[in-house]
Order: C-alpha cells, then structure tokens, then sequence
C-alpha cells in the first residue's frame, strides 16, 4: 500500500449518528442524554439507526473504503459526507468546513467543486451522449458549452472512452457506462470522489479491472476518494484503509495488513478469514528481534544472510527464503538489521487465524 | 335548472354560479373576449391558407414528428375532410381543440408537478379530479353557458375541465416515476432546482408526460364535439344539426370527419412519444 504523504484531512466525521422514524427528534435526545443503543432506540422510539458513533478521517490523496454487508449503514453514511442525507448529531467537516452549516448555494457550491460522486446505479441520463453525460456536472455549473465539452473529452480520455463521445449510454455495455459516471465526476475536478459500491453490478473480470484502473488513475490524478463496497478483497484491493462497518458501527479502522493481522472482535476475523495473506502482510509484521533470533540460533551469522526490506511481503520473502540455503531473511531498514524472518514465523504468518498473536505489539 | 338537480349540491353550486356572474361580470367577459380572438385569429390564418397548404403542412410535420406511413395517414384524413366539404368545420374543430389543451396543460402541469411533490396536494387534489372525471360533460356546458352565454367559450371552458384531469394525473405520475438516483446525482452535482427540474426531471418525465398530452388532446376533441350542442361551431356543430334535423348523411358526415380528426390528432402526438422512446434507445 501507497503511505499516505500528507497527513491533512479532508473529511472529518465526528461521533455522527443518523436516526431513520417519525420519533427520530426524541430518539435523538435520548442518544445524546443516556447513551442509547441501537437496539434500544429501535424498542423505545421505533426508529431505525442507520449510523451510529460514526468517526473517521479522510486524509488527502488517500483512498478510503468503507466495508460492510447490506444493512451495515454504509451507504447512509456516504450520504452524510456530502450531506445528501443530513446528520442527526455529530458533526461533518469537509476541508475545514461544518458543512451542516453550508447554507443551500455554498452547499451546491461545495459538491460542484469539491465533492464528486459515483453511484452503483450509474445514473446516467439516457436521452444525452456520453459526452453530454460526462460535462452534465460542468453544465449545471453553468460552464460554457466548448469549454465543458473540451474538459469532458479530457476525463473521457482519461478513463478511455475517447471513441464514443457521440454514442447514447444505452449503447455501452455495463462498465463502460460506469466508466462515464466516473469521468463525469472527474470533469469538475473535485478533491474527493464519493464511490457509492460504483462496481458492485459488473461482473468480476471487469470488475478487477475497474479497480486497479480507478486506484491508479486516483492516485495519478492526486485525488482522495471514499469507496463504499461490500466485498472485503474489494477494499484491499483498493484501500489505503478500510473501515469496517456493521449495524451502523465502525468496528474497525485501519490498513488491509492491520486488519488482517489483529482483527477487532470475531466478525470482522470471521471476514478475514478467506483472504489471502501473500500479498498482504509484510516482513516488519512476521519478522522477530534480532536478539530473539540469536538466542534461538546461536550459529547462524545474521550479516550472512539475504537481506530485504520492511515492506516485502509474504510472496517476495518466500521467494528469498528459497534462494539462500539458510531459514531466515534478514530486514533491514536505513542499513541496519532491524529483524528477522525465519521460516518459521513466514510459516505461521500464511496460515489463518493465529497470526494475531504472532504480530509485534 | 334546479328542476333537473335532485341533490343538494345544485341548490349551493347554483347560487354560486349566480353569485361569480353577477360579482365577476366583467373579468368573465375579458376572459371570453381573450379567448374569442385568440380562437378568431387561429382560425381565420388556418383558412386563410388554401386547404392543400395546410394539408402538406400537416404531412411536413408528421413525417417530422413520426414517420412516413402516419404521414400518408394524415393526408388521406385530411383530405377526406376536405373532400366531404366539412374543411371549415374541420379547422374550427381543430383549433378549438388545440386552444382547449394549451389551457389544459397550463393548468394541469404546474399543478401536477406540485401534486408530485407535496403529498397534501395530491390527496386533495385526487377526490376534485375523480368528480371532474365521472361527471357527464355536458352538465359542465350548463354552468359555462350561464357564464360565458352560447357560443365557442362555454365551449372551451367545459373542454378544460374536462381535459384538465387525465394530463394532471400522468403528470404526477410521470414525475414520480423519475429514478431517485437521477435526482440524488442533481443534488450531488450541487443542481439548482430549477436545473433539476429542466435538466433531469422534465426529459425522464417526457415518455409519460406526452401519453397525457395525447390523452387530453382526444378527450378534448370528445367534448368540443359535443358543446357543439351550446353553439360552439365546428364538427360538432354539423353532429347537431344532422340531430336536430333527423338528417343521417350530414350526421354521418361530420361522424367520419371526427373520426379522421382524431386519427390524425392520437397519430401525431403517439409518433411523437415514439420517437422520444426511439431517440433514447439511440
């Protein structure tokens, strides 16, 4: 995973809940006044809690995933960060501003410019051409009809589709057409694109190929984005971090190797699971002391052996440990040793479930 | 009058009635004298071009608006009317109807989209729109004579009521049908409302919008013919004189001239909803 290079955030969401009925006010109070739950706001009021706590950050050129079944509040939660749905309690601040403060024009100001979004739907205006489709967020902005064409080709190109400008999104096929939604949303050039679960309906080989086709031109573009999906290799796939959501709480922030490595609580390990830690986890998680390395092989030299870095992953230290003739690799990080990864431990880090304990605190 | 009402609401309506003509005389008599000269004016430009000028008109726009064989369609109609030296007639009928369905939609539309959005309206509107709706026509002509006295006006009026309600029912329809997911893409554009309304609303809402075009323009035409009963001229004015006179040919006449009339009218705005569907398949 791409380290984040600037800590600034974009997007903060602090303890935001939303609250769905007709007794959402009094459900509301209550929350704020004796720390309800949400089964017990749902007994009391009748009301649904669609987000619960929610806190997280989004920092900028960070590609952040939000990961949870249907149900989950996930795509609740996206609505607030643009405040397409309005936040019950709690607070939203994009780029410095409280955006429950935005009066109407500085609220459509700030989504035209700021805020993209991609949606599962696509939503796709049928009776215009891709090329109306894609500049539809500059004509509402009111850009002159040359100039939001010549930008719409520009982000058409990027995601290339340059040979079907004139075509009606009838004419293309699934993701093709999710990619016009993301070349609309790129048009108006905002710093952060909402992806509401864009390639959830597309079958998987396209899928994959949307994914690192959006990862990479998000980080070429030096755009942040927060990616809603319910598909856990999805997320790593794409994630610089994930949040994991369930019944509207967060349980888990953090990046694809953390999650995997010390999951929160059994659902999200149960989720963990399935997935592969080849490319996922990294020598400075399986590497041990070098002092605890000499205690247990006293006889091996650690200058003798093959040296690699803290962020090699499982698959390139298998390969390492294959071609030396000793049981460990060393990893050095500003030229000195700072662990070692034997055999053993790459072992134990590749089999599910136990990985946890085995991880540096 | 308040021989033939047995229920009561004729005894308060009635009164009513009284009350408006005598208190609204003359804003009535500008409201008939609007639409006597605007009726006046189309009509005598209508007649002022030779017959077969309007007749390949018509062609232009059907071959515009639909397709070749509903053009031919409309000239073989027209043509018959003119054949059946009903062309006068005709056009009157025609612009009657055309005038009738301009107000139609100006009233039902804006009143339709508002329906759409506040559920109150549509609740209250939904009851006034099922009487309107069941209520035989004609009894609107008796109010609208009294008010407007004989002639094209009344005639006019009672057809707006009558074409108001099935253009006001699809157009609320039609904007609720519009997916959620384009009007959340608006708002997440920053769309003005207006912009929404324009841009994303009104072209998802047009395929049903223009089933209730179509809808107003046949029901219009179904009551234009029959106010030719309070003088309202036209085909329906012959419709009554072949009554009043137990004459079957003139009667059947003007019968079959409606009939190409209507032809023609369902023909032209269905090609229209047609090609709104074909141009957004691509």
């Amino acid at each position: 995973m791409t380290t984040v290079s600037s800590s600034e955030v974009l997007i903060d969401c602090q303890s935001v809940w939303k609250v769905f009925g007709d007794n959402a006010p009094a459900a509301i109070k209550a929350i704020s006044e004796r720390g309800l739950t949400k089964t017990a706001v749902l007994q009391e009021f009748n009301c649904v809690v669609g987000v619960s706590e929610a806190s997280l950050q989004v920092r900028r050129g960070e590609i952040f995933c939000i990961m949870g079944l249907s149900g989950s509040g996930k795509s609740t939660l996206i609505r607030l960060l643009n405040r397409l749905i309005m936040p019950s309690l709690g607070k939203v601040i994009v780029k410095g501003r409280d955006i429950a403060t935005l009066n109407a024009a500085e609220l459509r100001q700030m989504r035209a410019r700021h805020i993209g979004m991609v949606f599962q739907s696509v939503a796709l205006l049928p009776h215009r051409t891709v090329l109306e489709n894609a500049a539809f967020g500059l004509e509402v902005q009111g850009i002159p009809a040359a100039e939001r064409n010549r930008t719409a080709e520009r982000a058409l190109a990027k995601v290339g589709l340059s040979d079907w400008l004139k075509r009606y999104p009838g004419e293309l096929s699934g993701g093709m057409q999710q990619r016009v939604g993301l070349a609309r949303a790129i048009a108006s050039d905002p710093e952060i694109i909402l992806m509401d679960e864009p390639f959830s309906a597309l079958d998987p080989l396209i899928r994959r190929q949307l994914q690192d086709e959006f990862r990479q031109l998000t980080k070429d573009l030096g755009k942040s984005a927060v990616f809603i999906t319910h598909d856990l290799d999805e997320a790593i796939r794409i994630g610089d971090r994930i949040a994991i959501m369930k019944d509207g709480l967060i349980i888990q922030v953090g990046t694809a190797e953390e999650i995997i490595l010390r999951p929160a609580d059994p659902y999200v390990a149960q989720f963990v699971a399935g997935i592969s830690r080849l490319h996922l986890v990294k020598a400075h998680s399986v590497m041990i002391p070098v002092a605890e390395f000499q205690r247990t092989s006293p006889n091996i030299d650690i200058l003798s052996l093959l040296r690699t870095n803290p962020e090699a992953d499982i698959d390139e230290l298998i390969t390492l440990t294959m071609m030396s003739d000793r049981d460990a690799v060393a990893v050095v990080d500003d030229d000195a040793i700072v662990g070692i990864v034997t055999t053993r431990g790459l072992l134990r880090s590749v089999s599910d479930g136990h990985t946890a304990e085995l991880a540096p605190a | 009058m308040n021989g033939n009402v047995i229920i009561s609401p004729g005894a308060w309506l009635a009164p009513a009635v009284d009350w408006l003509n005598m208190n609204f005389r003359p804003l009535f008599a500008f409201i008939g004298l609007v639409i006597e000269s605007t009726l006046g004016g189309i009509n005598a430009l209508l007649l002022s071009m030779p017959p077969y000028a309007l007749v390949a008109l018509s062609v232009v726009f059907a071959l515009l608006l639909a397709n070749r064989r509903i053009a031919v369609l409309v000239a073989a109609a027209m043509g018959f009317c003119y054949i059946a030296g009903l062309w006068q007639a005709t056009v009157q009928t025609v612009t009657l109807v055309t005038i009738s369905v301009v107000i139609s939609v100006a009233i039902a539309f804006p009143l339709g989209v508002v329906a759409s959005r506040v559920r109150m309206v549509e609740a209250g509107l939904r009851p006034v729109l099922d009487v309107m709706q069941t209520v035989p026509p004609w009894v609107y002509l008796i109010p609208a004579v009294i008010v407007f006295s004989l002639g094209s006006v009344p005639a006019i009026i009672a057809t707006v009521i009558y074409g108001v309600p099935p253009m006001l029912r699809l157009t609320t329809l039609a904007f609720k049908q519009v997916p959620k997911d384009l009007l959340e893409l608006g708002q997440a554009i920053g769309a003005t409302r207006q912009a929404i309304l324009v841009k994303i609303e009104l072209p998802a809402a047009m395929p049903t919008l223009l089933v209730g075009l179509n809808q107003c323009i046949l029901l219009s035409l179904a009551m234009v013919v029959l106010a030719g009963l309070v003088g309202a001229g036209g085909l329906g004015a012959e419709v009554t004189r072949g009554l009043t006179r137990m004459e079957m040919g003139v009667g059947l006449r003007a019968g079959l001239a409606i009939v190409a009339v209507a032809i023609v009218l369902d023909r032209l705005s269905r090609g229209a909803i047609l090609r709104h569907r074909t141009a957004k398949a691509g």
